[in-house]
Parts: structure tokens; C-alpha cells; sequence
């Protein structure tokens, strides 16, 4: 293999090539991401009939434990979210085969029935589009997957590659050339939070260890993976159906039990066989304050109330996996902490950017020789991604304030809008002027975010949401910064020198 | 990046690709192989509790993984690299034949 020898040079080819490769999925996954740390901030914002007022948990399972035994009375297993703070409405999954699919609805804690409030998925949806990318759960997980495993080898190659990682840490010579300017922008968001990048990657990749490395269950329990869980007191050994009817007490009186237990509030109930004489109710209650993401959990009889067992101790590996899945939800993290994670990922997201254009520049053309095919589509890959993704999640905003609130299919509308949008303006980026390209392709998403405060103002128009409003303006007024920063640097680019490899070395 | 791939003639660019290609196919093949043999292993063997082993094995699995794809990119030559987590797989394979995961019935 003709490659340079040194371990450095290998590990320098090795980032460049390995960045590139999924960048642009990276990129997607990092904001989608970084904004699921305002999940239920999003959601609420999306759902503006519903009021802030907690309703009764007791009567609010007790109906809709009603709602899924009209609904589906011989389901495989129901799951009810009690509304809290985060969420004042009733959510509820019900599912007739373990392998899906699953049915949701949002209950009305007044009535137990569908709740009348505009059909959004909220925050979930880009929640669920940072590890499964909107494809088939199981795809979109591996896909995932293999890009974060790509983005450790990027991570260990990078920090290998770049030998001067404490004094490049304090160099950004944004004036000395644009590809300078670029590298300098690279290594200082990539080293910065260079902590936060190696933890998350890691713990994202164990979020998924059960589906991405099964092994260790195949030989250790015969691939019985919740004989597994209940051994690590992660989860509670559940018993099979008896086989015969039964009745289930209402949902509500199990949940007081649970309350008289603990003196706390389920933050879910599951039930397991609703239909069956030996149907099992779950209650899960929020994490204790800590890192580690371990509900603890109490099982009772469905239909006697009796309890039936708790989650058992996790030791001391096991709790360290917890941990990292705890770390990387950040769950834990109160407000100025969870800003911080949340300026980390947007860092993430800018590193995988910077990346992405510095090796466009690297390669760009001398004077006005025609851009190769390869480059080319990088550019345009580029623009697309970066300038188009910001795009697509102002429309998503903005589709749910103002698609009619009465649509069919109204949640999967605002999706199609995220979608159509970011293809758009990806095609039109395509267009633009090379010199100017990205200056207009960032002014479309900068004018994009800052409508939606406007709009909504017109809309909704609630003085709750002024914080929102707030971050989606400031987002818009950043984005409109980056497109006068790109458009003054288009008009002062010099021809680099160095090849990309050269710099990276110095 | 190489300066040296990129300047050759047609033919060794040809084999440069080739080289390559094999060494990403290894690296996917060869890094995920050993990783899940070592976790299965990790699994049978550490002198902890069964769950606790099981815990240990998965979250290691990705460090390990990362390491054997370092490795093969860091390889002077695709042969040895391949020599190495042939071998280091080898060895797995056989501690776990020990450790009877390959019994009927298993090792649990």
C-alpha cells in the first residue's frame, strides 16, 4: 500500500477519509441530537392548547387504562406516561406483537379519550431522528451506529494527527488564508469540547450495545437478554400469560399503591398480557438524582394489586453502563449544565462542518480552473447538509404553526414539511454561485428561524413561549453572522498553499 | 491523502485502491469479528458476578473494536494487519472453545 509510513500520516489519512465519509449523516445526527436536549421545551412549544396545570395521575391512568381496554384489549403489553410537568397530556403506546408496530396516542386527562390538541410528534421526532434517521428502527439504528463507531476511529485518528493539540488549542488565524482560518475553526471547536465528543460517541454507541454487540449475552445467558436485565437489576423478570381472562383493577388504584410505596409518582405505568388473568402493571418511577439512568421499577398483580417484586441492585459494571447512558440523555443535568451539553453538541455539529469544508478548500481550484466531479459533489453535499438541514428544522417549526390545526395526518405533514424543505434547499444551494454560495445558502435558514417568532406571535401568541422565541430569533441572527462571515471571507479567499496533510502537520 | 497513490501511474493507483479497499473491508470484518469474540468471552471468563461479566463485555466491546480498526490502518502492511487480528482471533476462538461456549447446551 503506497502510503506515507509514519503512524501520524496514516492516522492523518485515515481522519480525513473517515470524516468524510459520513460527515454529512454525523452532521444530521449531531443537531438532531443537540436539540433533544430541549425535547420536551420543543414539544411543548408544539403543542401550544395544552395547558400547564398537572392534572390527577390516579384518575389520569385510571382513564386510560379505560382507553386501551376499549382500544385493545388482548395487546401483547400498553404503556401509559402520566402526565408531569413535562407533559401535561396522557401518553399512551399499545402494541400486539412485542416486535410492534406500536400505537400511540395523546389521551385527555379530563375526558380519557384522544386528546384535541394539534397532532405533532414534537420533540420526538427529531429525538428519534438522531439515532433511526426516520428509516426502519432497525436500520437506522445500525446506520447510526456505524457512523458514531466511524466518528471514534475520526476522534482517536484526529487527536493522533494533530501533534500540537495544546498550543494549536489557543491559534485561530481566521485572517492568515481561508483554509488556515477553517483548520483553526476545526481544532478549536474539536478540541474544546473534545471531552464531550469522546463521551458521547462512546456512550451512544452503548445506549445500543443489546442490538450492536449481543455476543456477550449469546455466551454469558443463552442470548436470554431480559433474563439478562433482571440478573443486572436493570428491569423485573417478567412471568408468562396464564392463559385464561381476567380483569385488571383500574389502572388508578395500582398507581396510588405505587405512590403509597414510594411516595413518589410512576413517571410511566406498563402493562404486560392486559387481557390475561396473569397480566403484570410495572410502574417506573424517575431516575434517583445521580448520573446513572436506573428507574427503579415495582411490579404488581394487574388484577389484585398485590406487589409482585422490585428492580434488584445493579453492580458495579452495570452501573457503569448506566451511567453512560445517563450521561449521554443528560437527564441529570439542570439548566446551565444542560446548556453547557447542549453548546458541546452544537460544537460537535460545527466540527463536523468545519471538517467538511476544510476539505473542499484544501482542494479547491487555483483561480477559476473548473472544480473535478468529486469536489464538486462534496460542495454541493456540503451545502446541502449544513446550510439545508438548519432549513428543513425551521420549516418543521413553522409547518406546525401554520398547517390548520384540524388536518388529517397533520404530525406526518410537518414531517413531509422538514423533508421537502431541506431537499429544496439543498437543490437550490446547488445553484447558487460558487463564490457566494454559502453566504445565500446560510441567509435562507438565518431569515427561515428568525419568521418563527414572528409567526408565532401572529399564531399562538402566548407569553409562555417567549424563551422559545427568544432562542429561535438568536438561532436565526447566528446563522445570518455565518452568512456575513462566509460571504467576507468568499471575497478575501486567497489561493492556499499548503496541501491539507501539510497543514495538519505543522 | 497520499501523495505517493495520487502521483503513480495508473496501475498502482489501481492496486493502491485495491489495498485500501481491502483494508476497510477488514477493518469492518475484522474489528466487529474481535470485538464480539472478545465480549463473548469477557462474558464466560472475568472472576465477577455473571451479569456483571455480561455488562463489562458489552460496554469494552466498542473500545476494542476501535482499537483492532486503528490498528489495521496503522498496519505497515494490509498482510499483517490481517496476520494480527487473524491471530488475535485465533486465540479468542480457542479460549472460548476452553471456556466451553461451544458445548452443547453452552457455558451458562
Amino acid at each position: 500500500m503506497n502510503r506515507p509510513k509514519s503512524f501520524r500520516q496514516s492516522m492523518a489519512w485515515l481522519h480525513t477519509w473517515s470524516g468524510l465519509v459520513v460527515g454529512w449523516v454525523l452532521f444530521a445526527i449531531f443537531v438532531t441530537g443537540t436539540a433533544s436536549y430541549y425535547r420536551t421545551e420543543i414539544s411543548h412549544w408544539m403543542r401550544p392548547e395544552l395547558p400547564d396545570a398537572i392534572p390527577d395521575p390516579v384518575a389520569a391512568a385510571t382513564g386510560a387504562g379505560t382507553f386501551l381496554r376499549k382500544t385493545m384489549p388482548e395487546a401483547a403489553g400498553w404503556s401509559i406516561k402520566l402526565p408531569n410537568a413535562d407533559m401535561t397530556a396522557v401518553e399512551v403506546y399499545w402494541w400486539q406483537t412485542i416486535g410492534g408496530p406500536f400505537h400511540h396516542a395523546l389521551l385527555d386527562p379530563a375526558t380519557g379519550e384522544r386528546s384535541t390538541v394539534r397532532d405533532t410528534r414534537g420533540g420526538d421526532f427529531l429525538y428519534r431522528f438522531h439515532f433511526e434517521l426516520n428509516m426502519p428502527p432497525i436500520w437506522g439504528r445500525w446506520i447510526v451506529s456505524a457512523c458514531a463507531m466511524i466518528l471514534l476511529i475520526a476522534l482517536i485518528s484526529g487527536i493522533v494527527t494533530h501533534r500540537r493539540i495544546f498550543a494549536d488549542f489557543f491559534t485561530f488565524r481566521r485572517d492568515r488564508s481561508a483554509q488556515r482560518g477553517w483548520l483553526d475553526a476545526h481544532n478549536v471547536m474539536g478540541v474544546l469540547a473534545l471531552p464531550f465528543h469522546l463521551m458521547i460517541v462512546y456512550t451512544g454507541l452503548v445506549t445500543l450495545a443489546s442490538m450492536l454487540m449481543p455476543w456477550a449475552v449469546k455466551t454469558g445467558y443463552h442470548g436470554d437478554i431480559r433474563r439478562y436485565y433482571a440478573d443486572a437489576g436493570l428491569m423485573i423478570a417478567g412471568r408468562p400469560p396464564a392463559g385464561r381472562p381476567g380483569a385488571g383493577l383500574p389502572l388508578g388504584e395500582i398507581v396510588s399503591r405505587a405512590i403509597a410505596a414510594t411516595g413518589e409518582t410512576p413517571e410511566h405505568v406498563t402493562v404486560s398480557n392486559p387481557g390475561d388473568a396473569a397480566a403484570t402493571v410495572t410502574a417506573y418511577f424517575e431516575e434517583p438524582p445521580g448520573l446513572a439512568h436506573l428507574h427503579p421499577q415495582i411490579a404488581y398483580d394487574a388484577a389484585t394489586g398485590v406487589e409482585l417484586g422490585r428492580v434488584g441492585e445493579a453492580g458495579a459494571a452495570t452501573r457503569t453502563g448506566a451511567v453512560m447512558i445517563g450521561l449521554h440523555e443528560a437527564h441529570f443535568a439542570a439548566a446551565p449544565l444542560r446548556f453547557l451539553f447542549f453548546l458541546c453538541g452544537l460544537m460537535g455539529a460545527g466540527t463536523v462542518a468545519t471538517g467538511l469544508v476544510l476539505w473542499t478548500v484544501a482542494r479547491a481550484p487555483k483561480n477559476a480552473a473548473p472544480e473535478g466531479l468529486g469536489l464538486r459533489l462534496v460542495r454541493i453535499l456540503n451545502l446541502g447538509t449544513i446550510a439545508g438541514l438548519p432549513t428543513g428544522l425551521a420549516a418543521y417549526f413553522l409547518a406546525n404553526r401554520l398547517l390548520p390545526v384540524t388536518l388529517d395526518a397533520r404530525a406526518d405533514w410537518e414531517v413531509g414539511a422538514f423533508f421537502t424543505v431541506w431537499v429544496l434547499a439543498a437543490m437550490a444551494s446547488a445553484l447558487y454561485p460558487r463564490p457566494r454560495a454559502w453566504s445565500i445558502a446560510l441567509t435562507v435558514p438565518a431569515f427561515a428561524f428568525l419568521a418563527i417568532p414572528v409567526i408565532d406571535s401572529m399564531t399562538a401568541g402566548q407569553v409562555r413561549f417567549v424563551g422559545f422565541d427568544g432562542a429561535m430569533a438568536l438561532l436565526g441572527l447566528l446563522l445570518f453572522l455565518a452568512a456575513r462571515l462566509a460571504g467576507r471571507r468568499a471575497l478575501a479567499r486567497r489561493p492556499a498553499k499548503e496541501r491539507l496533510h501539510g497543514t495538519a502537520e505543522a | 491523502m497520499s501523495a505517493g497513490g495520487v502521483n503513480a501511474r495508473r496501475g498502482t493507483v489501481r492496486a493502491y485502491r485495491l489495498a485500501v479497499a481491502a483494508r476497510v473491508l477488514l477493518a469492518i470484518v475484522g474489528g466487529y469479528g474481535v470485538a464480539a469474540l472478545a465480549s463473548a468471552l469477557l462474558a464466560l471468563v472475568l472472576p465477577v458476578a455473571r451479569p456483571e461479566a455480561v455488562s463489562t463485555g458489552m460496554i469494552a466491546s466498542f473500545a476494542i473494536m476501535a482499537a483492532a480498526v486503528i490498528w489495521v490502518f496503522a498496519a505497515r502492511t494490509v498482510g499483517r494487519a490481517a496476520l494480527v487480528l487473524g491471530l488475535a482471533a485465533a486465540s479468542l476462538i480457542a479460549a472460548l472453545w476452553c471456556a466451553g461456549a461451544f458445548q452443547a447446551g453452552g457455558a451458562a
